[in-house]
């Protein structure tokens, strides 16, 4: 029992790490039908820029709740460049071309900011500081720490926060709009290149937390930490209904929870003759099984071609 | 003018006859060393050759006499990449001169390619550094090596782990590499063998940094020991999580661990980690210290495998002499049989060409920093 429940928790982190970067796919293709492979990168330069701040101030002697705080703000003000950026750069042009055309781009920001990446920080792995103290409690056996509650209280805030941001503010109703259809938010006095641009940004926000957290959690970060990430966080936007907000946090926690009881009880169920080598293999199996019951995911609507 | 320079020729020509004629009495012989000296294994293949150096030049100012003749030892050093295909070709290239012995390979996976071109053109070979069984179990006759290989490692570790720690329940983790893989084979049929009980067999891959549900898995069956098969990407962060889930047991791991990256990744959590690591610590040794010292003088500090590069130089060396023979195919059978005592303890090889009594060292992480505990 202890162990069904101390993989919850496991897969509970796990899940909202994942449901924070889900959003940021979720949020972008929401609007532009656009799939943002370069996001797991954001994530991981989220990470770089924190940490790296996070040194210096160490350096400085600073204690430890304004270091995390900077190096919060920091790292979300560097990866809201990036995202804004991107956008403008890589896909604004490509707003109207075919739809390969934005996503085969998409992969190539992906790549260029990994090697900028590498570039900068180098292939060697930049370690988390062991600045915050981390505490342990005990639930029925099973452990948490104060760094795993942390995780999970910011992405709470953060996706309630969303959610304010999204149903009733005039900006969410605009991104709402937008998303709806273009060209009538338009007509309408909406400016469609400050919401897309200020989704971007608002996507690669999400990101930079996510970032730091992954850092934190692991204790470290490497330049091709995004990859993996991204993919993942790409599969629970998915699983949720991708371009919905409730499906991406719903689709990151549950696919966090059933890697980690996939991981943890597929030896034993199967007899040993699937391992936990084949956890991930597990997250896609019930992913495809999602997909072939209800293609649009879970909380997804059927949409037609958009015109 | 034709007729001018075939004079200069011919005079040229009988140049050479009396320089051949006065350096007659001197005995070529050709020592090829491979190994990455580009990419970002370039410090060890250099290390390696640094080792291999010092031996040809000692025996040189030695002065070696080999049937009668005085031997001039020439060191020839290839580039492998550490790349198996490269590493064939280079070898291609030592058959195609008629090489005298090679050293090397460094890499196992460069090693085993290229030890069939060696096997086929009848070259002995040494490798200082190559780990994997795979080497020595093709069969060949021209195939030795220094280097403790994995199933030695694999069973130092298990006896380690069942004598000293008197573990009887083992969980094991590997990362399903062919050197993970291979590894937690070999330390879980030694350990079944001294009596221990393997409780979980759990696995991951050399990208992972997620093993909070494995642990978890592992915990709920109550190991005294958790062993992990693989690198330090993947240890570091695993030894954190293991520390996080308060797993009470000891993690012990092999030498992808026992590198000052683990530390690093592990932070806290390195402290008491137990992992072991191929080959004698030099620094123990009164053999080890003169080889260091000499070593240091010359080339700076070491940086891995020169000592076994310096070693594995010497024994074909003094092979040759015993055979009175530069010839593979007549010291061959010299080398095999070989008795010697070096700057690595004795040197003798085993009927597979593995140095017998493979020493293995275990470490573990005392105050930030790996200490040999034997």
């Amino acid at each position: 029992m202890e162990v069904l429940l101390q993989q919850c928790i496991n897969g509970l982190v796990l899940g909202s790490i994942y449901a924070i970067v889900a959003l940021g796919y979720t949020l972008v293709y929401g609007i532009l039908r656009l799939i943002n492979f370069a996001h797991g990168e954001v994530v991981m330069l989220g990470a770089m820029i924190g940490l790296s701040v996070m040194q210096k101030l160490i350096n400085l002697q600073w204690s430890v709740l304004p270091i995390i705080f900077i190096s919060l703000l920091i790292a979300m003000i560097g990866c809201m460049t990036i995202g804004y950026l991107i956008e403008r750069i890589a896909y604004r042009r490509l707003r109207h071309a075919p739809n390969l055309a934005p996503l085969i781009t998409a992969i190539g920001v992906s790549i260029v900011l990994q090697n900028i990446a590498m570039m900068i920080w180098g292939k060697e792995f930049v370690v988390f500081p062991p600045i915050i103290p981390i505490n342990y409690y005990s639930i029925h056996e099973a452990t948490i720490n104060s760094l795993q509650i942390g995780i999970i209280c910011l992405s709470i805030i953060m996706m309630l926060g969303l959610r304010y941001l999204i149903q009733a503010t005039r900006l969410g109703n605009a991104m709402r709009a937008t998303a709806q259809n273009t060209e009538v938010a338009a007509l309408m006095g909406i400016n469609i290149n400050h919401i897309i641009s200020f989704t971007f940004i608002l996507g690669s926000a999400l990101a930079a937390v996510a970032g730091l957290m992954v850092a934190a959690y692991y204790g470290l970060a490497h330049y091709d930490m995004g990859f993996i990430l991204g993919l993942k966080a790409f599969t629970a936007a998915v699983l949720g209904g991708i371009g919905n907000l409730t499906g991406a946090m719903l689709g990151g926690l549950l696919l966090g929870i059933i890697e980690s009881i996939g991981a943890g009880y597929l030896g034993d169920l199967t007899g040993g003759i699937l391992g936990s080598n084949y956890q991930d293999v597990f997250a896609f199996f019930v992913l495809i099984t999602v997909l072939i019951f209800k293609p649009s995911g879970l909380l997804g609507q059927a949409s037609g071609e958009r015109p | 003018m034709n007729k001018k320079y075939g004079y200069l020729s011919l005079i040229l020509l009988a140049m050479n006859g009396v320089a051949s004629l006065t350096f007659a009495a001197e005995l070529a012989v050709k020592i090829g060393i491979a190994g990455p000296l580009t990419g970002p294994q370039a410090l060890l293949g250099k290390d390696n050759e640094n080792g291999a150096r010092l031996a040809i030049d000692e025996m040189n100012a030695v002065g070696v006499t080999i049937a009668g003749q005085k031997a001039k030892f020439e060191l020839i050093s290839e580039d492998d990449q550490a790349d198996p295909r490269t590493a064939t070709i280079v070898a291609q290239k030592f058959a195609d001169q008629q090489i005298n012995g090679v050293i090397g390979h460094l890499n196992s996976g460069a090693t085993i390619p290229a030890s069939k071109i060696y096997h086929d053109a009848g070259i002995a070979q040494i490798s200082p550094s190559a780990t994997a069984t795979a080497y020595t179990a093709q069969g060949y006759n021209t195939a030795f090596r220094l280097m403790t290989n994995d199933s030695q490692q694999g069973l130092a570790l298990a006896q380690y782990v069942t004598k000293q720690l008197k573990a009887k329940q083992i969980a094991i983790i590997d990362d399903r590499t062919a050197y993970g893989q291979g590894l937690a084979d070999e330390f879980e049929k030694d350990a079944k063998a001294a009596g221990a009980t393997i409780v979980a067999r759990e696995y991951t891959h050399d990208k992972a940094v997620d093993f909070t549900a494995v642990l978890t898995a592992l915990k709920s069956k109550k190991p005294q020991v958790v062993f992990f098969a693989g690198m330090s990407p993947q240890s570091g962060p695993m030894a954190r999580q293991f520390a996080n889930l308060q797993v009470k047991a000891q993690f012990v791991s092999a030498d992808g661990t026992r590198t000052p990256e683990f530390i690093k990744l592990a932070g806290a959590a390195a402290e008491g980690v137990i992992a072991s690591a191929p080959g004698v610590v030099l620094e123990q040794t009164p053999e080890g210290k003169v080889f260091i010292n000499k070593f240091n003088v010359k080339y700076g500090v070491i940086q891995n495998y020169a000592a076994y590069a310096y070693e594995s130089t010497l024994t074909l060396i003094e092979a040759m002499k015993a055979a009175q023979s530069i010839e593979p195919a007549k010291y061959l059978p010299f080398l095999a049989k070989i008795q010697r005592h070096g700057a690595i303890g004795e040197i003798a090889f085993d009927a597979k060409g593995d140095i017998q009594k493979g020493k293995v060292t275990i470490y573990q992480v005392k105050q930030g920093h790996w200490v040999a505990l034997n």
